[in-house]
């Protein structure tokens, strides 16, 4: 997401680094280079404008200052960073919980900017966070919504308020009404009321979510909308503020390659902050928003807030525990542990996605990488491990032909495979070795997920074994170091 | 579409000065069109010589378009195959269920196939239309292969003497290498039986400039024949369907306008570029 926004930005920074001295007729071209960069990006053009305008007349005010430091184009680059932060909402928000009852979330939006998809999503992730969901069919417009909403309930599983079967029939308001009744009843502290996808203009169905809104009145109206959306983005949703009314943005499809100016733009001229982005078909692909990390992002500056804070859910609190506890007493990490990692691994999404929070992600060469990495293999590691006996896997040296042979059998993979795998895994426990010997850890660090990174990301694919070796067997050296 | 008119009073007379090039560049941008394109067609409405500014503008946009034909490649033997693609949430499934209404209508036999089999209730939307419109709808059980389903509507309709046969894709962001191959398979699988004569990128008229990478990655793994732009009903002007035609000189073909069946016009560049600039 925002890559090529990312790579523009720092094709222009990094031309501006090449000079010593910034002189102000520097600051005017990188000024209009960056106009066009946000263009081409989607922002708005009066939202580009004023924000070109808010940097150029800051650099230039700062120039004196600016040009007394040694790195003249980061500070620069400071400038525009923290002009993004701005403009994406400073501090990010939280959903406002009711004090009483439950909380009401309505989403709205464009068609196909995925509400649907999105609500189901958002169940899992408040689910997870310790609430009580309950989803609500109100979309009773497009063909089979509430068929879709309900699957999805079912595959989390939360429980679906559906009465009506849609497809053009049942009043919506009603279905809206009927469910907070329900959720009353039944004390869910949450309800998310999926609706209807309208155009802009269609007056009939912003009357419709407007009276859902008025019938519900919701805790929060969140603005569903496509991070691949273009100009439109303005006048769409000046349109549903006007209409219907939004507390916040949700962004969603920011998997894709768009440069999601769109973002910026809705931001900046409605006043609304962003509370949550989602960003792949998995149900899992949800979080909060945060400005900062995403002007990081835009700026290619990488998300490792992001990275470390997944691991830190992947493996729950008690395993990791004890696996720091083995880790540090001395004991041999086993093919068992290993297993629940490929596990924890699995938890916290693709191999891919991760790899695309690392800094210089946005860079073709790892881009390239990164495509020739198959999340299967994941699956497939997993399904070697578990076609070892216990003995097996707690000392992978008994491992004969014949055991492999059996092994390569029960897992429906190839013997290389299965060596290739035992090879990989006595190396990762060399490394092992090597990082206790260096030193302590210290309380708390999250090592088994920084350690189960190189073991897991390096089997992938066997062509780009070395490079991702090297680099991700540093987050655990580093971190050893670090604890001297 | 107010701005383009009441700029274009404006331009009715010969000559623009630089203000009104640069107030026709803001209007341009706006609507999508992208700044690269957009800065070709301001110089080549400078250069041009024409009675009026206006008609430099129109034919500056129309030499920014394709000569291709925008009729569907029909069949010369057997059905008609097309193949609906796109990313996520453009409307491939309205779109496939709206022209199959508009062959139907023309007096044809359609069979649609669901071969979105990724999406929770694809399936049941599409079968849904189809009802509507009294088409068949083949599909298979959730999560099987859709190449599959593809390749048993290819036979269905070869055997059992269908005009056309309108195959529906689960949608895929063009960033995803994995599904982006598995569009290539059910191409593949359905030539097995029969050649697919149209593959329509499905443009949501209201992407920014995303929508040419999409059209572009979909152009690599399978050979489009054809852009459908929909949802231009909305505030929308949809610069980036002509965007996108220029870049890659694939045609567009089809226009979808709002939700009822009816809404999908084929495309007709004199009518866009006039609604465009009125």
């Amino acid at each position: 997401m925002f890559e090529s926004l990312s790579s523009k930005l720092s094709d222009l920074l990094g031309s501006l680094r090449k000079k010593g001295r910034i002189t102000p007729d520097d600051v005017e071209s990188t000024c209009q280079e960056l106009r066009i960069a946000l263009l081409e990006a989607d922002v708005a053009s009066s939202v580009t404008e004023s924000f070109v305008e808010r940097i150029r007349s800051r650099s230039l005010e700062r120039l004196p200052e600016i040009r007394q430091s040694t790195n003249q184009s980061e500070e620069i680059y400071s400038i525009i960073k923290q002009e993004l932060i701005a403009i994406l909402g400073g501090q990010g928000r939280r959903i406002r919980y009711a004090k009483t009852g439950p909380t009401i979330i309505m989403l709205a939006g464009l068609q196909g900017s995925g509400k649907t998809t999105l609500a189901g999503k958002m169940a899992r992730f408040l689910k997870e966070e310790g609430n009580t969901p309950l989803l609500v069919a109100a979309d009773l417009q497009r063909p089979n919504a509430v068929t879709q909403l309900q699957v999805l309930a079912d595959s989390i599983p939360v429980p679906i308020f559906a009465p009506q079967v849609g497809n053009g029939i049942g009043d919506p308001v009603e279905v809206a009404k009927s469910a907070i009744t329900y959720a009353q009843e039944k004390v869910h502290n949450v309800v998310i009321v999926d609706t209807a996808g309208r155009l802009g203009i269609d007056s009939e169905l912003m009357q419709q979510a407007s009276s859902i809104r008025q019938a519900i009145n919701p805790h929060e109206v969140l603005f569903v909308v496509d991070a691949m959306i273009g100009q439109d983005a303005l006048t769409t949703s000046m349109a549903f503020l006007e209409g219907v009314g939004f507390d916040g943005v949700v962004l969603t499809k920011l998997d894709g390659d768009a440069k999601a100016g769109a973002a910026l733009s809705i931001v900046e001229v409605t006043g609304k902050p962003i509370l949550f982005t989602s960003s792949g078909e998995k149900l899992t692909d949800f979080d909060y928003f945060y400005p900062e990390r995403m002007a990081s992002r835009i700026l290619g500056l990488g998300d490792i807030a992001t990275l470390a804070e997944q691991a830190k859910k992947a493996l729950d609190g008690d395993s990791a525990k004890r696996l720091e506890e083995k880790f540090v007493s001395g004991q041999e990490f086993t093919l068992e542990d290993f297993l629940e990692q490929l596990g924890a691994m699995k938890k916290m999404g693709s191999v891919t996605k991760l790899l695309g929070l690392l800094p210089g992600a946005n860079s073709a060469a790892m881009k390239k990488q990164m495509d020739s990495i198959d999340d299967i293999e994941l699956v497939r590691s997993q399904a070697i491990v578990q076609s070892m006996t216990p003995d097996e896997r707690r000392d992978p040296k008994i491992l004969n032909g014949s055991r492999r042979a059996r092994i390569a059998r029960g897992s429906g993979r190839s013997v290389t495979e299965v060596n290739s795998l035992v090879d990989r895994f006595s190396a990762a426990q060399k490394v092992m070795k090597q990082v206790r010997s260096g030193g302590g850890l210290p309380p708390g660090m999250a090592l088994p997920a920084g350690v189960s990174l190189p073991v897991a990301a390096q089997k992938s694919s066997p062509r780009t074994a070395p490079k991702k070796k090297s680099r991700s067997g540093n987050p655990a050296k580093r971190a050893a170091q670090e604890g001297r | 579409m107010d701005l383009f008119g009441s700029f274009l009073r404006k331009f009715s007379k010969s000559k623009a000065s630089i203000e009104d090039l640069e107030e026709f560049r803001q209007i341009l941008i706006s609507s999508d069109i992208g700044v690269k394109i957009c800065d070709e067609i301001i110089d080549l409405v400078k250069r041009e010589r024409s009675d009026t500014v206006l008609s430099a503008i129109t034919s500056a946009l129309k030499s920014k378009l394709t000569t291709s034909l925008r009729s569907i490649n029909l069949s010369s033997d057997g059905p008609t195959v097309i193949l609906i693609v796109g990313v996520n949430g453009t409307g491939k499934t309205t779109s496939a269920a709206k022209l199959a209404n508009y062959f139907t209508k023309a007096g044809k036999r359609v069979l649609l196939v669901a071969a979105d089999t990724f999406r929770a209730a694809a399936v049941d939307q599409l079968q849904t239309w189809g009802q509507r419109i009294g088409v068949e709808v083949l599909s298979g059980s959730n999560d099987s292969d859709p190449a599959a389903i593809a390749f048993d509507g290819a036979k269905r309709a070869r055997d059992e003497g269908f005009d056309f046969l309108i195959v529906d894709t689960a949608g895929r962001l063009h960033t995803k290498s994995n599904l982006m191959d598995e569009l290539a398979k059910i191409q593949r699988v359905i030539e097995k039986v029969t050649p697919v004569n149209e593959i329509l990128f499905v443009l949501d008229g209201t992407t920014g400039q995303n929508g040419i990478k999409q059209a572009k990655t979909f152009a690599t793994s399978v050979n489009l024949t054809g852009i459908m732009v929909t949802k231009l009903d909305g505030s929308t002007k949809g610069g980036i369907a002509i965007a996108t035609e220029a870049a890659l000189q694939i045609p567009l073909k089809f226009v979808g306008s709002g939700e009822a069946l009816e809404d999908l016009v084929p495309f007709d560049a004199d009518g866009y570029i006039s609604e465009l600039l009125t």
